[in-house]
């Protein structure tokens, strides 16, 4: 099996225009295989000054002293900004004034909050002078103890998890149903803390003309980051500019601007040129956010034939000293398996690290690495088959709301997953299993789960009279393929073909597209052009059916369907005529429509609206030496409408691979006596490499879904790690008999 | 010669090829020849330190080759130099006098994309586009070493200095096995132009 | 980066004559120097480019059956000569597990040996250590990770030597040609790399000034190129460092081992050669017993030096079994497609 054992198959998605469901190649593939694709660093305008951090080596404590006249000394130096001398804000950058502003570091006092916090920024006319007056400045501090580690801090409960999620949710009296179990479990999982890593740093190239800003950056978030940054500086989001073509992965951590990216924009400020400031890898561990630390206990009963009685999952986690973000990692819990009692239960301590932050699948990449290890246990006490577990205790409804789903094709999942994977026949006892070369073989499964979620986007349309047209909003593209997808979408909503699109995105100078993040920018951006287009048609339409002249008379809005350039008579197939020919006859040169996307409060209300899957992984373990490689994986994945299979193919095996990174390879590793990073760089803080991808499958489970938005699509961009991180620890545990309960999965925890 | 106390004396011997490399650092002025994707390139070098990478990124406005790590442990960087795959980011320019530099930028002829560029396109081997110039470069490298022929694993591991963080690895085997078959000439595909 | 003199000369009387001014650091590839500059681990005002001195880069077969590569040879260039990487299989293996495909293309086998360690609380340039800043304490003593030393350390230093190249070279006896101002010398590869002891700021033999000119096989080492095997267990299957490793080779005379040699990469601070190992392995019959004792031999002194580590002495033993039977069971007649790994060389 290798990853192309898989036929793309357009058919896998519902056929929706001549776009939609095709599996067209990246429209942006040519820009980025010639290194034309101009990422934010990648911008030099004439004049550009480079700029270098400075940051703490400590974790808590003061910046006491800094060799200011020895970096400025240095040749090509321009200027130091440190707290003396760093332009003022117009707004505190430690003021909340929402649950998307986090608290930033940014010269505005001497305090040191986490490592790695930037204490100052060397401006200088090369690269090179800039990194080396940021070594000359040689800090002196007034250290204090830090606390880092789950255990050092004290616990309590948080007012609200992730984005403003409540912190605890119960259904039904899960002591009484422990009580009442034949069978009881309970397992402690620790997850640690995590980086994103995107390949891009976040760079920021910085350009001021009197009060107005130019920004090349790379962001999840165009309007957030203009919203932001107009706060902290006094002036108007529309005099903000900013340029995000392009993102070299965000993952969540470009999803609100960076305490650096904002320093570029002071920078700028302090000495009148444009600045360019790209951090170090290492620099992007403290104030980019990451994954929190977990420590999670679940407790699970069922009765004698399997039936979950009670399922209780407990979540420590941490934040900063000085901010909120605690890792919502009960949230798979409350959706995944039917139980009569369900509790759920955040706690958190404060740690002298920088503040969590969403990372690809926050919540449910973690949280479902305990609940799908659990559920694993449970079987294997029970003397049942995982996928026969999984589906006695399949949830009909949403546990806890009790609301029907909008959709779940998860059976399905299960079924074509273990079929393609060669489930049936599994041995129920570990380690039974050896390959022809002697490693031990085991086999693993898990849920995926990721909800089905909708911003607020708008988009703007255009029809011109030459039949061509065109679509812009403020999207991004940071891998998922929306250059690609959303173009799909605009063309089959204009009824144009892709040769006749000229399709625009990542400027904050056009319409706001929401963030790209939740998986849920398809749905937005998607559903907004879906509008934006259907509001061109509908004036196209009125000025055809209201036309005496035109074939289409009489048909009404309603009566005409848009394909080809032409509107054609939904009655009468014969009876069509150009975008172009009604123009030209109306006397206009082109016309424009606005949509909008949000989510609907009244489907909300009444629906749970989520994508689902199954992973099954295979892994192979050395017997004596315990190195694990991952062997096999297949995913099936149900998500409603596809707009384009090989993307969303792409994001699913993206996905499975964060999975594996999760469950073997990443690790933040600190020094609890400093709170400094012990692998804050790429050589050690380890991410997966090609030689540990295994063959791949993703298997696209037909799904449609009325309910979830217009388009019917659901996100794909983060489902893939959920399941397949407690797939590949269910697989370890099959392959050794050693159930390891702290990720990641490394060989000195299988040596025995 | 070298401005160098403790070898004044003695008849010591030249140290350097050419003395304007014997200036001391902030005033250097190094010339550099490099033929940099076929074409001959003259540089004046004012700062020993600069690197390949940053020479090529904010020097000679070449930013196809990316920086993800600066320090060697990513791979976004890999360019040819001399036909090898290297990382730039750890390479300092001052010492390629003479050496033959070919980047992402010049890997295509014209419109016509590189075999290897067309095979990424074809099998979706990229999300993000970040380390694709650095994958690409590698890629050629590695079908140059004529190490791992279309055998997966070989192009597994020799691959492996290329990080991936959007996870593309699966479509980068496809692409790179497919730019390996020894018939060499693939298809420029129509759904890749 | 600190700025510097740039200084090429074009021999090596003039390269060892620059290489005596002070603070001045001799550059090949610059993979490890120019990490470490950029980190503000090391500082030079002065680099002596020497990839330009004639004469070292070239691979040779001696008279007597040995070899000689030149200090300038590129790692990836050694692992794939065709005669090299017959007789010498465990040492081509070892230096295609290390770094990634263009480290390798770039790195030099002089430069290999002259790798710094890879200590975290010595790479971040603040935290105390006596090896980067001599007096000032060992940060790692106090929280030793899987990196650390099992072998060899002192209170002043615990780290490891993070060549995989160096191992297998150890365990073959190779020796390190240098030359300098007063001439030049040779010093066996098993005593080029020093224990920290009280002076772990002294990590090689080298005498200010002197640079590696050669590295030299000795005619006996290709005489287990039948049953060589270098084994790197890690944490990712490729670029990564080795958590452990072993290099194991064998003759045989008739159904008994003839002489054997056993050398381990991730213990110590240089590679960890156990010549009383390889004393119990000779003359016995290939056997997991035989293999178990010289394991056990091998491992004779080692204490963890923390709890991180401490898996590490039963790892070895393990790798050791592991390294010894695949050599006794043959060298494959090609390297395999993940050099050294335990998935690779079934």
């Amino acid at each position: 099996m290798t990853a192309t054992a898989t036929p793309l198959n357009p058919a896998a998605g519902t056929r929706h225009g001549s776009s939609i469901g095709q599996p067209l190649t990246r429209r942006d593939g040519p820009l980025k295989v010639t290194g034309q694709a101009r990422f934010s660093a990648d911008n030099l305008p004439p004049g550009t000054l480079h700029a270098a951090l400075c940051v703490a080596r400590i974790a808590k404590g003061r910046v006491t002293g800094l060799n200011r006249s020895a970096a400025e000394a240095h040749p090509g130096v321009v200027a130091v900004m440190t707290p003396e001398n760093a332009p003022k804000l117009a707004q505190d950058p430690d003021a909340k004034a929402g649950p998307f502003i986090f608290r930033l570091d940014l010269l505005q006092n001497d305090r040191v909050r986490y490592a790695n916090q930037p204490i100052a920024v060397v401006i200088a006319e090369t690269l090179e002078a800039a990194t080396e007056g940021a070594r000359l400045l040689a800090p002196t501090y007034a250290t204090e103890t830090p606390r880092i580690g789950l255990d050092a801090g004290d616990v309590f409960t948080p007012d609200s998890v992730g984005v403003g999620a409540a912190p605890s949710e119960s259904d039904g009296d899960v002591e009484a149903g422990l009580a009442a179990a034949s069978r009881t479990i309970a397992a402690t999982y620790e997850t640690p803390a995590q980086y994103h890593n995107a390949m891009e740093p976040h760079a920021a190239l910085a350009q001021w003309d009197g009060d107005r800003l130019t920004l090349h950056m790379p962001t999840q978030g165009l309007a957030i980051s203009q919203g932001r940054l107009a706060g902290l500086f006094g002036i108007k989001p529309d005099d903000i500019h900013i340029e995000s073509p392009y993102l070299g992965g965000g993952f969540g951590s470009k999803g609100v601007p960076s305490g650096p990216q904002v320093l570029a924009c002071m920078a700028a400020k302090l000495v009148g040129r444009p600045v360019k400031l790209v951090p170090t890898r290492s620099q992007m561990y403290g104030p980019m956010g990451h994954r929190g630390p977990t420590r999670q206990t679940l407790r699970l009963g069922t009765d004698a034939a399997g039936k979950l009685t009670a399922l209780d999952h407990h979540i420590l986690t941490a934040s900063s000293s000085f901010d909120d973000f605690f890792e919502p990692a009960g949230r798979a819990t409350s959706t995944l398996y039917a139980s009569p009692a369900i509790a759920i239960r955040h706690e958190a301590v404060r740690l002298d690290t920088g503040t969590p932050l969403f990372m690809r699948a926050p919540g449910e990449a973690t949280g479902s690495v305990a609940l799908e290890s659990a559920l694993d246990e449970m079987a294997h006490e029970l003397g049942m088959d995982p996928l026969e577990f999984r589906l006695a205790n399949y949830a009909e409804v949403e546990p806890i709301t009790g609301k029907p789903f909008s959709s779940k094709a998860l059976r399905e999942c299960y079924r074509r997953g273990a079929e393609a994977f060669g489930w049936a026949g599994r041995p129920l006892q570990p380690r039974q299993t050896r390959d022809k070369d002697g490693f031990l073989v085991g086999i693993g499964m898990g849920t995926a789960t990721f909800p089905a979620l909708i911003f607020e986007g708008m988009a703007r349309a255009e029809i011109r009279a030459d039949g061509t047209g065109t679509v812009e909003l403020g999207a991004i593209d940071m891998g998922q393929g929306a250059w690609t997808a959303l173009a799909q979408i605009a063309a089959d909503g204009l009824g144009i073909g892709m040769e006749a699109l000229t399709f625009r995105m990542g400027s904050s100078d056009q319409p706001n597209a929401g963030i790209a993040g939740g998986s849920g920018h398809t749905a937005t951006a998607g559903n907004a052009i879906h509008a934006a287009a259907g509001d061109v048609i509908a004036q196209l339409a009125k000025l055809a059916t209201d036309d005496p002249a035109s074939p289409l008379y009489g048909a009404g809005n309603a009566g005409v369907t848009a394909a080809g350039g032409r509107l054609t008579r939904q009655d009468d197939s014969s009876r069509s005529e150009s975008f172009a020919d009604i123009l030209k006859r109306a006397g206009r040169a082109s016309i424009e429509g606005q949509g909008e996307a949000d989510a609907d409060p009244a489907a909300q209300k009444s629906y749970a609206m989520h994508a689902h899957g199954a992973v099954f992984a295979e892994v192979k373990v050395d017997p004596d030496l315990g190195q694990i490689r991952v062997s096999r994986l297949v995913g099936a994945f149900a998500a409603g409408r596809v707009i384009n299979p090989r993307l969303v193919q792409s994001q699913y095996y993206g996905g499975m691979i964060w999975g594996l990174s999760f469950a073997l390879h990443e690790r933040a590793e600190m020094d609890p006596r400093t709170g400094r990073f012990l692998n804050d760089n790429l050589a050690e803080y380890h991410l997966p490499v090609n030689a540990d991808i295994p063959a791949m499958e993703a298997i696209l489970v037909h799904e449609e879904d009325s309910v979830v938005n217009a388009l019917g699509v659901k996100g794909v961009g983060e489902i893939g790690i959920t399941g397949t991180v407690g797939a590949i620890a269910n697989a370890v545990w099959h392959a050794t008999g050693v159930r390891v309960r702290e990720m990641p999965i490394t060989l000195d925890k299988l040596l025995g | 010669m070298i401005p160098a106390p403790g070898l004044a004396g003695g008849g010591a011997p030249a140290i350097c090829n050419g003395s304007s490399l014997c200036q001391p650092g902030p005033s250097m002025h190094i010339p550099l020849r490099l033929t940099l994707n076929g074409q001959a390139r003259e540089i004046v070098l004012d700062d020993p330190r600069v690197t390949l990478l940053d020479l090529l990124r904010e020097r000679l406005g070449l930013t196809g080759a990316k920086k993800g790590c600066d320090r060697g442990q990513c791979g976004a960087c890999t360019v040819l130099v001399d036909g090898r795959r290297i990382n730039a980011c750890l390479t300092l320019a001052v010492s390629l006098d003479g050496a033959e530099i070919l980047t992402i930028e010049g890997l295509a002829e014209g419109d016509r994309l590189h075999p290897v560029q067309a095979a990424f396109i074809a099998h979706d081997g990229f999300q993000c586009g970040f380390c694709t110039p650095g994958q690409i470069m590698s890629a050629v490298g590695l079908i140059r070493e004529g190490q791992a022929g279309t055998d997966p694993e070989r192009i597994r591991e020799g691959m492996s200095g290329n990080l991936c963080r959007c996870g593309a690895y699966a479509g980068i085997l496809d692409a790179v096995q497919e730019a390996s078959r020894p018939t060499g000439q693939v298809e420029q595909r129509e759904d890749a132009a | 980066m600190r700025n510097f003199d740039y200084i090429r000369p074009a021999s090596l009387p003039e390269a060892a004559a620059a290489g005596q001014l002070p603070d001045t650091a001799y550059l090949a590839a610059g993979t490890n120097l120019v990490d470490l500059m950029k980190g503000g681990v090391t500082a030079p005002a002065r680099i002596v480019d020497i990839t330009r001195l004639p004469g070292l880069s070239s691979i040779e077969t001696l008279p007597d059956g040995g070899t000689r590569i030149g200090a300038l040879v590129r790692n990836s260039d050694l692992a794939h000569d065709p005669v090299f990487a017959k007789t010498y299989p465990m040492v081509a293996d070892a230096v295609l597990a290390g770094a990634s495909a263009q480290l390798r293309n770039a790195a030099t086998v002089g430069g290999n040996l002259m790798q710094r360690t890879r200590c975290p609380f010595f790479t971040d340039a603040v935290s105390a250590c006596n090896k980067r800043a001599p007096g000032s304490g060992c940060a790692a003593l106090g929280h030793a990770t899987r990196i650390h030393a099992v072998q060899g350390w002192s209170e002043q230093c615990i780290a490891t030597n993070p060549s995989d190249f160096c191992v297998p070279l150890a365990a073959l006896d190779a020796v390190v040609e240098i030359a300098g101002p007063d001439g030049t010398r040779e010093v066996p590869l098993t005593a080029f790399h020093t224990l920290p002891g009280d002076h772990p700021e002294h990590e090689t033999a080298l005498r200010p000034a002197e640079l590696i000119t050669a590295l030299r096989l000795p005619p006996e080492a290709g005489s287990f190129r039948g049953n060589a095997r270098y084994l790197k267990v890690r944490d990712r299957t490729s670029y990564a460092f080795a958590v452990v490793s072993a290099a194991a080779a064998l003759t045989f005379e008739g159904e008994t081992i003839g002489r054997a040699r056993l050398a381990f990469g991730g213990l110590a601070l240089k590679p960890w050669r156990v010549e009383a190992a390889e004393a119990a392995l000779a003359g016995q019959a290939p056997s997991p017993e035989a293999y178990a004792k010289a394991a056990a031999l091998a491992l004779d002194g080692a204490k963890p030096t923390g709890e991180a580590n401490a898996f590490k002495i039963e790892l070895a033993r393990r790798v050791a079994v592991r390294a010894l039977t695949l050599a006794a069971a043959g060298t494959p007649a090609r390297i395999p497609a993940l050099p050294a790994s335990p998935f690779g060389i079934v």
